[in-house]
């Protein structure tokens, strides 16, 4: 592995290339890369570049600010399709709010990700210490099980897992929504084993020698240095229980125990095509619904980038 | 694995015999092992292994939740190929998965090209690309029905720009899958990133050596850098299309559910839903579990037919195949 990421540094440094044409040179250093370097590029194509990326970022980001505008504008202006509201208004917020019992569903969404969040990334990094660490017979072969298990399509296992919830007596709480992460994910197990994987291995052979035993190399060195793939994990986590409809509408009966998505689908149910057309009502939903998931991107948004570049590093 | 009557030479032979003391820390460092797993074997056994076996057995049977499973053999396999909505939802599925997937790759392969020209401008863009992937699906799905919206959607107000006039994307079941499609192309952001992340990993000296050679960019991008990503090219189209066979959450939103008896919504019928309508809605267990196999069979299949023409396309660096 170290020989190969070696590659390009040991290179002699490429000579910057200079425009083609008359264009003065630039006196910012050259960044590391820009594109596959060396290629000349011709003033029309980069003008077609950033002309390219101007309107994918248009694409990607219009529909949200779409959206968010949308709630502010009253019922008969929701769908103008300007992006500044004629007449702003914050009734929208107001009744939705009266409408459906939004802040318990918030707060059972806070409760079930938080708890899904931290329990799935205590137990990933136990296992994937586990893993990483100890060499012991069969160990190759129930971790190409735990990879394994991500191939399986959840449909074949979630009728028995509704019925072990059921038995449990815990369908129509929030419990089968968060409990199953108390024992790992295959994704989570696989991402920490990965950063485990590269810490040297001498670390541990001293503190060994200064009498830590196996939890505190695992509780007072491994995880301190891990840090930032334990944040990749719960910010994912955090997410994908946030984002969860799936199994809110297996598991939720009452609309008390809604989640914020599981509530979303119920109001537009109510509100959407279904009933009364109250679309300003279904819109500020999902700004609700969406809005705590752009506040987590924003403040992590460095770790959910580098966590999805290592996911496919080793495909 | 070596028989018994191998030489010494053998590779068990090869090594040295355990000292005692050896031989128990080995045992203790198994055990230690195990203990740090054992929360992943616990749900192994509870939450895999044991539903998978019941839920063999389940699709063998009658079962409502309510009365004891009742033993009918094959006959929901059976029933299961004379069901016209098994058909038509399977039929949805391959045809939003064979579309959505290549799709989704080249367009993602097209913007990471893009971004590896952005310089220092390609943190940006990567951040911008993957915000829409934080929309919860279920918001997603009710985007659907706004920007789709065939009188006064956004998607209809753009393509009346150009003259043209849009069709009714969420009630024409001809367009109900295409406005699908288009829409999970949204939340491709992840992809860019991975891809942009393996561009990046492509040795300098390849780019190097194909300038003094006189390539041009496109004979460049042909011969090196598809090569050289190929690995990750390949990730994507596994991983998606096992994901395209699953989808639900935004198709189920906008189309389904209790709010929705008002029009035709066969055309966003996809094996996913039709599977839960089965087992939850219905309460056909047993029925829902023999899809649940059927699903699992195929998307295996999918993927080692992948796999198999993969051999051919796909290149790996030597020394990167032990991971």
């Amino acid at each position: 592995m170290a020989d190969l990421q070696a590659g390009p540094s040991q290179l002699p440094p490429v000579a910057p290339v200079r425009p083609a044409d008359g264009a003065p040179a630039a006196v910012t250093p050259a960044p590391r890369r820009t594109g596959p370097a060396g290629t000349r590029r011709s003033p029309v194509a980069r003008v077609l570049t950033w002309l390219a990326l101007g309107a994918a970022t248009v694409v990607f980001t219009y529909p949200l600010l779409w959206l968010i505008s949308a709630s502010f504008k009253p019922r008969s202006e929701v769908f103008d399709n300007r992006l500044i509201p004629k007449s702003f208004t914050f009734e929208n917020y107001l009744t939705v709010w009266q409408e459906a019992p939004l802040a318990l569903w918030l707060g059972n969404t806070v409760l079930v990700t938080v708890l899904a969040a931290t329990t799935v990334t205590i137990s990933s990094a136990l296992v994937a210490w586990g893993f990483a660490f100890f060499r012991f017979r069969g160990r190759n072969v129930l971790f190409g099980l735990v990879l394994g298990t991500m191939m399986l399509p959840g449909a074949v296992t979630m009728i028995p897992t509704f019925l072990i919830w059921n038995s449990l007596g815990q369908v129509g709480t929030l419990t089968p929504l968060w409990a199953g992460n108390l024992f790992g994910s295959a994704f989570y197990i696989f991402l920490l084993r990965q950063f485990f994987l590269g810490l040297p291995r001498e670390l541990f052979e001293a503190a060994r020698v200064d009498g830590a035993n196996n939890w505190h190399m695992f509780s007072r060195i491994a995880l301190p240095l891990c840090k930032p793939a334990l944040v990749v994990t719960l910010l994912f986590e955090f997410q994908a229980a946030w984002t969860d409809l799936m199994r809110p509408l297996i598991y939720l009966r009452d609309s008390s125990t809604f989640t914020v998505p599981r509530g979303l689908k119920a109001l537009l149910d109510q509100f959407g095509f279904g009933g009364d057309w109250h679309w300003e009502l279904v819109v500020t939903a999902s700004v609700i619904t969406t809005v705590p998931m752009i506040i987590l991107f924003f403040l992590g948004q460095r770790h959910f980038v580098e966590g999805i570049a290592t996911t496919g590093n080793k495909g | 694995m070596s028989s018994q009557a191998a030489p010494l030479r053998g590779p068990r032979a090869a090594k040295p015999a355990l000292r005692p003391g050896q031989r128990r820390n080995r045992r203790r460092a198994r055990r230690a092992a195990l203990l740090f797993i054992s929360p992943w074997i616990a749900g192994f056994l509870i939450f895999t292994l044991w539903p998978v076996i019941y839920s063999a057995y389940l699709s063998l049977t009658d079962y409502d939740v309510i009365n004891n499973p009742n033993f009918v053999g094959a006959a929901n396999y059976a029933d299961l190929f004379e069901d016209p909505k098994t058909a038509l939802s399977l039929r949805n599925t391959f045809i939003y998965t064979a579309i959505s997937v290549p799709a989704h790759v080249i367009v993602s392969l097209l913007l990471a090209l893009l971004l590896n020209r952005a310089g220092r401008a390609s943190g940006f863009f990567r951040t911008v690309f993957y915000l829409p992937k934080m929309t919860p699906p279920v918001a997603i799905g009710i985007l659907v029905l706004l920007l789709f919206n065939g009188q006064n959607g956004l998607v209809n107000g753009f393509l009346g720009w150009f003259g043209i006039d849009g069709p009714a994307w969420t009630t024409d079941p001809s367009w109900i899958k295409p406005g699908l499609i288009l829409m999970s192309l949204w939340t491709l952001g992840s992809s860019v990133i991975i891809l942009l992340a393996a561009l990046r990993d492509v040795p300098q000296e390849l780019y190097d050596s194909a300038k003094v050679d006189g390539a041009n960019s496109f004979q460049v991008t042909r011969a090196i850098t598809l090569p050289m990503i190929s690995g990750s090219l390949f990730f994507l189209i596994i991983i998606n299309t096992i994901a395209g066979f699953q989808t639900f959450t935004e198709a189920y939103t906008a189309f389904f559910g209790s709010g929705n008896t008002t029009y035709s919504n066969d055309a966003a019928l996809f094996y996913s839903i039709y599977l839960f309508q089965q087992a939850f809605e219905f309460l056909h267990m047993g029925y829902a579990s023999a899809m649940a196999w059927v699903l699992f069979v195929i998307v295996l299949i999918v993927t080692v037919i992948q796999m198999v023409v993969s051999r051919r396309f796909v290149y790996y660096e030597s020394g990167n195949n032990d991971g």
